[in-house]
């Protein structure tokens, strides 16, 4: 079970405006990346998200380039998970991939607005907000694997055999 | 079986899949591009030291080529030393084009086979017949290391286009109709099977327009069922042999979507989503200060062409850049020796090295707060030319070249000699 404070967008919030293209091809560490977090679309996300802060958003979230970096950020700016509507494919499967969950959340996030409190209890599949619980559909077990191993790499590691990567 | 069911039960060794089913499947092809760099250092974290299958791999240098940072050049030595430590065979360097047009010219983009790439326009090679979808750079690591990635198997919606295209109409105006009519998330995770008697008429190149730009309503590939038009591009071209895949004639859809084409007006796509679209003369008028004609979208020959026959002869409007930017080094070299190059400067514009150029704002042409930009690509989110303050309108080559001429959005149908056939 997590705790955590929304941010909250609408629909269509693109992989641009996560992380510019402009530094897509830079190598860049985790802390330069999420300096960059929501740059186009809300310049004031990056200086004051918190450790375990939620975002909340409409439909279609992530849609746009396969751009890695639209999940590593936000993972990295303390995202805890991103809660929405319906996401664009490429971006779930990135953010499994770097083991930040995505939930796909059918109703109540209409009701969830900027700085309120939501509760996920991954367990059950569970969103809970002001004393409302949501329901939302567990991950298929091979993808589930993925997320609870903390992403695609210590996953396929696992599977080697080999040891956590340092 | 639609065409995605049958192909990734083909691909996963299955008699029959269903939708929502996850397969493991082995990709025939697998594309990356100056993302290469990051992606062998994500390699270098599973522990692997060899590329399984080096021959799979099509890498193609295209983004920010050539390179304008010092950055951008240390990435792509890295991408060399990688390839020729890996042994990685099919590798092009910057220069030869944007690897969606690259992959069809050098005979990957072929029937019935699975390609996924790193970039999201990887969808563009089902025009071919291929099912092709984008994928992230861990997973194309993963790839190198195993060639085994999952899956899951899509339900499928139908697009039917009755009529015919009149020029100066073009397949851009139509999937922009598209994606405007169901929206941007209209096809989210579907496979989307392109069919009727427009599409059947239409050029190779036109076709990839509309798989290109799949992506842009959420669909996870875009088929159109390859043919003789398919079959004689590919003639010299593929690198092996190919079998063509089609949708059982029983297939069950989850959706049939049908279009006309006959009846088709051209259309803008406004700032700042793909799907905001309004026919020309709604945006009519409106100021602009850089056009872009080419991208992984239009910048082929026949869109070099129908621009040419518009700007032949005349000047772009004071106070308005135009920039072309071919598809690859063979359009280049097309456009050359038809005298297209040859009109498109005489006219002002200026042209760039085929590659992808300022379309996802990395250089070459990006945009300053305030400005106004109409192109021929395929996204017009905020901030991607450069300043978030900017505006980018999208439109077929045919809009793009009237406007250029006049330095507002202009209906080609207005300028298109002799005027709409």
């Amino acid at each position: 079970m997590i705790e955590g404070r929304v941010w909250r967008y609408g629909d269509d919030v693109n992989t641009d405006v996560i992380f510019p293209g402009k530094y897509t091809y830079q190598p860049l560490t985790a802390e330069e990346m999420a300096q960059h977090a929501l740059e186009d679309l809300d310049p004031d996300f990056a200086k004051e998200v918190q450790e375990g802060d939620v975002i909340v958003a409409g439909a279609n979230f992530g849609c746009g380039s396969s751009r890695e970096q639209a999940a590593t950020c936000l993972k990295a700016a303390g995202v805890a998970a991103v809660i929405a509507k319906s996401f664009a494919r490429i971006f779930f499967r990135n953010a499994i991939n770097n083991g930040l969950p995505v939930i796909e959340l059918k109703e109540g996030i209409d009701g969830i607005a900027k700085g309120d409190t939501v509760k996920i209890d991954f367990e059950n599949g569970i969103v809970i907000h002001k004393g409302n619980e949501y329901h939302f559909p567990a991950l298929p077990p091979e993808v589930l694997a993925i997320l609870e191993d903390g992403g695609l790499i210590p996953h396929v590691r696992k599977e080697m055999g080999k040891e956590k990567y340092p | 079986m639609t065409f995605a069911e049958k192909i990734l039960a083909q691909k996963a060794g299955l008699d029959h899949v269903e939708p929502g089913q996850i397969v493991t499947v082995t990709p025939d092809f697998c594309m990356s591009h100056d993302n290469t760099a990051a992606i062998s250092k994500i390699f270098g974290k599973i522990g692997v030291e060899r590329v399984k299958d080096p021959e799979r791999f099509v890498i193609v240098l295209d983004h920010t080529v050539p390179p304008s940072t010092e950055k951008y050049a240390l990435g792509h030595k890295e991408i060399r030393q990688f390839v020729a430590q890996q042994g990685i065979v099919h590798f092009y360097d910057g220069g030869v084009g944007i690897c969606h047009q690259v992959l069809p010219e050098k005979g990957f983009a072929l029937p019935g086979t699975l390609i996924l790439g790193s970039d999201s326009h990887t969808t563009t090679y089902g025009a071919f017949g291929a099912f092709s979808a984008g994928i992230g750079r861990s997973e194309m690591a993963v790839l190198y290391a195993t060639s085994k990635i999952w899956l899951k198997v899509p339900s499928t919606f139908k697009i039917v286009v009755h009529g015919r295209l009149r020029a100066p109409l073009t397949s851009k105006d139509l999937i922009l109709k598209i994606i405007g009519d169901i929206g941007a998330d209209g096809a989210l995770y579907r496979s989307v099977e392109f069919t009727g008697a427009a599409i059947t008429e239409m050029s190779q190149a036109a076709r990839m327009v509309l798989s290109n730009m799949a992506i842009e309503m959420g669909a996870k590939n875009g088929y159109i069922a390859p043919d003789d038009k398919t079959f004689r591009f590919l003639e010299g071209r593929a690198v092996r042999k190919y079998y063509p895949v089609y949708p059982d004639s029983d297939a069950s859809y989850e959706k049939v979507l049908e279009f006309d084409a006959s009846d088709l007006i051209p259309q803008v796509a406004k700032p700042h989503t793909v799907d905001n679209v309004a026919p020309v003369e709604e945006v009519a008028g409106t100021k602009i200060d850089q056009v872009l004609l080419g991208t992984c979208t239009n910048g082929r020959l026949e869109d070099l062409r129908l621009a040419a026959r518009i700007i032949a002869g005349k000047k772009i409007a004071t106070g308005v850049r135009m920039l072309v930017l071919p598809a690859s080094r063979e359009v280049l070299l097309d456009a050359l020796s038809e005298g297209l190059i040859d009109t498109f400067v005489r006219a002002g514009a200026m042209v760039l090295n085929p590659g992808c150029g300022p379309c996802l704002g990395v250089h070459e042409g990006v945009l300053a707060p305030g400005e106004v930009c109409l192109s021929t690509a395929n996204r017009n989110f905020k901030g991607r030319m450069g300043s978030r303050d900017a505006e980018i309108y999208l439109a077929s080559p045919a809009t793009v070249a009237a406007s250029a001429l006049t330095g507002v959005i202009t209906d080609p149908r207005d300028v298109f000699e002799g005027g709409a056939e």
